[in-house]
């Protein structure tokens, strides 16, 4: 009677097998390992060689080496070795690539290839960084209307419309004018070339007519999510040169940004490179006959410097800075309209357009070059020749580019500020010690409890409680094969999670054995308690664990961090405590005690009866 | 073996008052602590900054703070931290200056003054994410305690419902009354611990009121008391032993869990142990004074469905 249907057999059977093969990968030790990647230079099977080579040339022995989508990864036998692997490989390989230290599970190669991959630990549990940045919005709004007011200007300008002044008014541009055919005429021309505009018409002091124009709501939040994403493009880029291996950078609600650098242990560096600003100038080429000749015969003249263009040409650049970087507003890459070649469009802010127009008036047919200094290292990103006076704050520069250059010119000039200032507004840091700490004594705190749990729940309940036990470590096994197969972050709350989780889990087979008990104690045959026993506790069992997984999902939507990665747990250990529980052990039970037809008592320890006389059974009526 | 040998119902509604009395003092005890002492909150809600470093020698406290001293904080707190040789250093939020960049300044010198001082830990919040993390938390206690509510109200009936989530809160606000009597700092984990505990606890609640709604129908003829007693009494042996074991991983997170889950830990203790008694001897006096009768619960059959026929599935 207490038989269970093969297809139930089957589900278990194959809950486990997937449950213990996921589970595999977090009993392999992690093994130190190198991991070369890049955002600039390719990474391909050559590049493999080359590592492979310089490896076996600096004599470091390596246990695997494996190209993949981040990179390529070296296996290392011990920490020694993976400094000098790294420092080897650096060496040879430059700044172009990013060398990271990088802790890899040693499982066998078929399990990563199922996907089987060890759980993901939290910044608490393998120390590192946690930054939250937060972007400020106002000031992104308020440089995208600086770069409308320079544009406004040029177009009242170009449209001969006449006004008496133009400025900007925190996150507005205020027109002025003096009569009201003027301003008619200036809305329409705006309307006209700038539909994300929008007007209101004022009146200022002594008669003077105003326009003021502002962006529209949609406009405004493109700006917005534009600077995010301007801003964690070049937090990437920064993060890249800190060599993390597995870095996370990611937008957080509409204006944060999150940036997480596992195993990171100098945070000063972190927060230094995050916050640093990298400087663009734009200074003149020393074109003076003989000049360049003499400098790289060592002989630099004063008041100039020597650099080296992108692509490695020389060139001496004079020392005073015409014009610095945060006068541009922004470069976008695209195509000259006469030439149709490859561009670079420069928009500059009003001060940066005066200055700029002054410029290129006393210096046309000279070479002007862009220089952007990082780290105290400068580097020429281009050196256009200036063809015409440039008014207006709107700058081209084209010829001898490919897309891609002109690609790569936008952005590094856009990487030398960003599109908004950010500020950290959350830091966690966690040292690789603690972090290892806290590991051990979640896991103690886990093992212990559970090997007490289970000696009581043997001793108490017999076969019953040994049962009852094994379904518990099913519970455990498939709650940590779950987690890894979900790679959700494990945190110490997490872990914390996982012992809670098994204390309550508990629950479910001490209501059933109760239930069973007090079945035998009133009566019933083995079977029939049995039956009954599963059979009424499933009811109580749904309900309690119903409650617990509102308290968990409710954690989940406004926790956040640590305590997110404890209701993550909480919440799977429920689910995975009601299949063990019930379905595993029931299973059991049917394995032990369904075959025989006459069951004369079940292993469930000592089951009390009341004297005769004073029954405490509910009298049925 | 078998720990609870109960012959007969225990008489617990019998001393229903006493223990109202007693529940509604260690409230209004709780209460008074939360209102006058208030919640220590931790870095989280309020944001600042924590840093804690530790030595290779046990911490000599007043050279620590004759070199924090050099800072010209306004305000600040060092103390041991778990072991002998680590410190836990708090600071509040300052205005004006960045605070990103004080931890490094406080590490500076630090190190300056003890080269074997290490960074292990650090942790900033800043004051709008500290006002958001306060209130989704407080965002999260109110869902929960609805939702449950909703649920129980919805799978059994009204009078129920209300008596859980009364007993329940009551446990919330004892457990938050010891932190404000102790002025143990509430952080973000014992929050978590906090709503833990209410979703758990309704569990004890449940499994007493699907009894008692049980024994309604089968004793037919006993009182209401009767049936509520015969109700716990029955549920007392599987009330126990659950807790204990929860209570056991509980303890063992509070033993071996390290510095980082101690206050979680203590707040599950207090939680779990306020549990057993709130869902026994809270929940089921107040279903009784709210006058629930047999009608209520059980439905006459020839409609089907009601919610008596739920407990065989």
């Amino acid at each position: 009677m207490n038989r269970y249907a093969l297809w139930k057999y089957i589900v278990i059977a194959v809950a486990l097998l997937i449950g213990a093969l996921y589970t595999l990968p977090n009993f392999f030790p992690e093994v130190p390992a190198v991991q070369v990647s890049s955002a600039k230079a390719k990474i391909d099977n050559a590049l493999l060689v080359t590592v492979e080579e310089a490896l076996k040339a600096a004599n470091v022995t390596f246990s695997g080496i494996a190209l993949d989508a981040t990179g390529i990864k070296v296996r290392l036998a011990d920490p020694d070795t993976q400094l000098k692997a790294k420092d080897t490989l650096q060496a040879k390989l430059g700044d172009n690539y990013i060398v990271a230290l990088n802790l890899l599970s040693s499982s066998p190669r078929w399990l990563s290839a199922l996907g089987a991959l060890p759980m993901y630990l939290g910044l608490d549990l393998r120390g590192g960084v946690h930054f939250l940045l937060q972007v400020d919005m106002k000031a992104a709004v308020d440089k995208a209307a600086d770069r409308y007011a320079t544009d406004l200007r040029s177009l009242l300008r170009k449209e001969k419309v006449l006004y008496s002044g133009i400025s900007r008014e925190g996150g507005s541009v205020v027109m002025r004018f003096k009569d009201n055919a003027e301003r008619d005429k200036a809305r329409l021309a705006i309307e006209k070339n700038y539909p994300d505009l929008q007007f209101r018409e004022a009146e200022g002091a002594g008669g003077e007519l105003r326009l003021i124009a502002g962006l529209k709501p949609e406009a405004q939040k493109r700006i917005q999510d534009g600077a995010v994403a301007q801003n964690i493009q070049i937090l990437r880029n920064r993060v890249n040169e800190l060599g993390v291996a597995e870095p996370i950078i990611q937008q957080q609600g509409a204006e944060r940004v999150v940036v997480q650098l596992p195993g990171v242990q100098d945070t000063a560096r972190a927060k230094d490179i995050l916050g640093r600003t990298a400087s663009l100038e734009i200074r003149m080429v020393n074109d003076d006959p003989g000049a360049l000749d003499a400098a790289l015969a060592g002989n630099v003249p004063i008041g100039s410097d020597l650099f080296t263009e992108r692509g490695g040409t020389p060139l001496l650049v004079r020392r005073q800075v015409v014009l610095t970087g945060d006068r541009i507003n922004d470069a976008q890459p695209g195509f000259d309209q006469r030439s149709n070649e490859p561009a670079v469009h420069i928009n500059l802010d009003g001060t940066g357009a005066n200055l700029f127009k002054e410029i290129t008036r006393e210096n046309v047919g000279k070479r002007m070059a862009i220089v952007l200094v990082e780290k105290g290292k400068a580097e020429v990103i281009t050196a256009p020749v200036i063809r015409e006076e440039i008014g207006g704050g709107r700058v081209q520069i084209s010829g001898r580019m490919t897309t891609r250059e002109a690609n790569d010119v936008a952005l590094l000039m856009r990487a030398g500020a960003l599109a908004a200032p950010m500020e950290i507004v959350e830091e966690r840091t966690v040292g690789p010690s603690l972090g290892a700490e806290n590991i051990d004594k979640g896991f103690k705190s886990v093992t212990y409890g559970f090997i007490v749990l289970v000696i009581f729940m043997c001793l108490y309940y017999q076969l019953m409680g040994v049962i009852s036990a094994i379904s518990l470590s099913v519970n455990l096994l498939l709650l940590v094969a779950i987690l890894s197969m979900l790679q959700a972050t494990l945190t110490l709350p997490g872990i914390a999670a996982i012992a809670l989780t098994l204390g309550m889990a508990i629950d479910a087979n001490v209501l059933i054995n109760e239930r069973i008990r007090e079945e035998l104690r009133w009566g019933a045959t083995p079977h029939a308690a049995l039956q009954t026993g599963y059979e009424r506790a499933w009811g109580t069992i749904l309900d309690s664990n119903i409650t617990t997984l509102i308290a968990g999902v409710a954690l989940f939507l406004f926790g956040s961090g640590p305590v997110r990665g404890f209701a993550v747990v909480h919440c799977l250990g429920i689910m995975t405590s009601m299949f063990s529980a019930v379905f595993v052990s029931r299973g059991m039970v049917a394995l032990i005690y369904g075959h025989r037809k006459k069951l004369d008592r079940i292993s469930i320890g000592q089951v009390w009866k009341p004297g005769a006389g004073r029954p405490a059974a509910p009298t049925k009526a | 073996m078998e720990f609870f040998r109960i012959s007969r119902d225990i008489p617990f509604m019998r001393h229903a008052l006493a223990f109202n009395v007693i529940s509604i003092v260690t409230f209004v005890l709780a209460v008074v602590f939360l209102a006058v002492r208030g919640l220590n909150l931790g870095v989280d809600f309020r944001g600042g900054t924590v840093i804690e470093v530790t030595y290779s020698h046990p911490v000599d406290f007043s050279r620590l703070r004759a070199a924090l001293d050099t800072l010209k904080l306004s305000e600040y707190s060092a103390q041991s931290f778990g072991r002998s040789d680590t410190a836990l250093i708090r600071l509040p939020l300052a205005e004006g200056t960045s605070s990103a960049a004080l931890s490094e300044r406080v590490m500076g010198v630090l190190k300056a003054d003890d080269p074997s001082a290490t960074q292990q830990r650090v942790e900033f919040v800043g004051p709008q994410v500290g006002r958001e993390l306060y209130e989704n938390g407080a965002l999260a206690l109110l869902l929960v305690s609805l939702g449950i509510m909703g649920y129980l109200a919805m799978r059994f009936e009204w009078r129920f419902a209300v008596a859980a989530i009364v007993a329940n809160l009551h446990d919330v606000v004892i457990i938050l009354g010891f932190f404000a009597l102790f002025q143990w700092e509430f952080s973000l984990p014992v929050l978590a611990a906090v709503l833990a505990v209410l979703g758990y606890s309704v569990n004890e609640s449940v499994v007493i009121a699907d009894r008692i709604r049980e024994n309604f129908r089968k004793m037919r003829k006993a009182s209401v008391t009767h049936v509520i007693d015969n109700a716990i009494t029955s549920t007392i042996s599987r009330t126990m032993i659950t807790h204990g074991s929860t209570l056991l991983m509980v303890l063992s997170i509070l033993f071996f869990g390290g510095e980082a889950l101690h206050y979680f830990a203590l707040a599950l203790t207090i939680g779990i142990c306020f549990g057993i008694y709130s869902s026994v001897l809270v929940m089921a006096p107040l279903v009784m004074w709210m006058g629930v009768s047999r009608e209520d619960l059980v439905k006459p059959e020839r409609k089907g469905g009601g919610a008596g026929d739920k407990i065989l599935p």
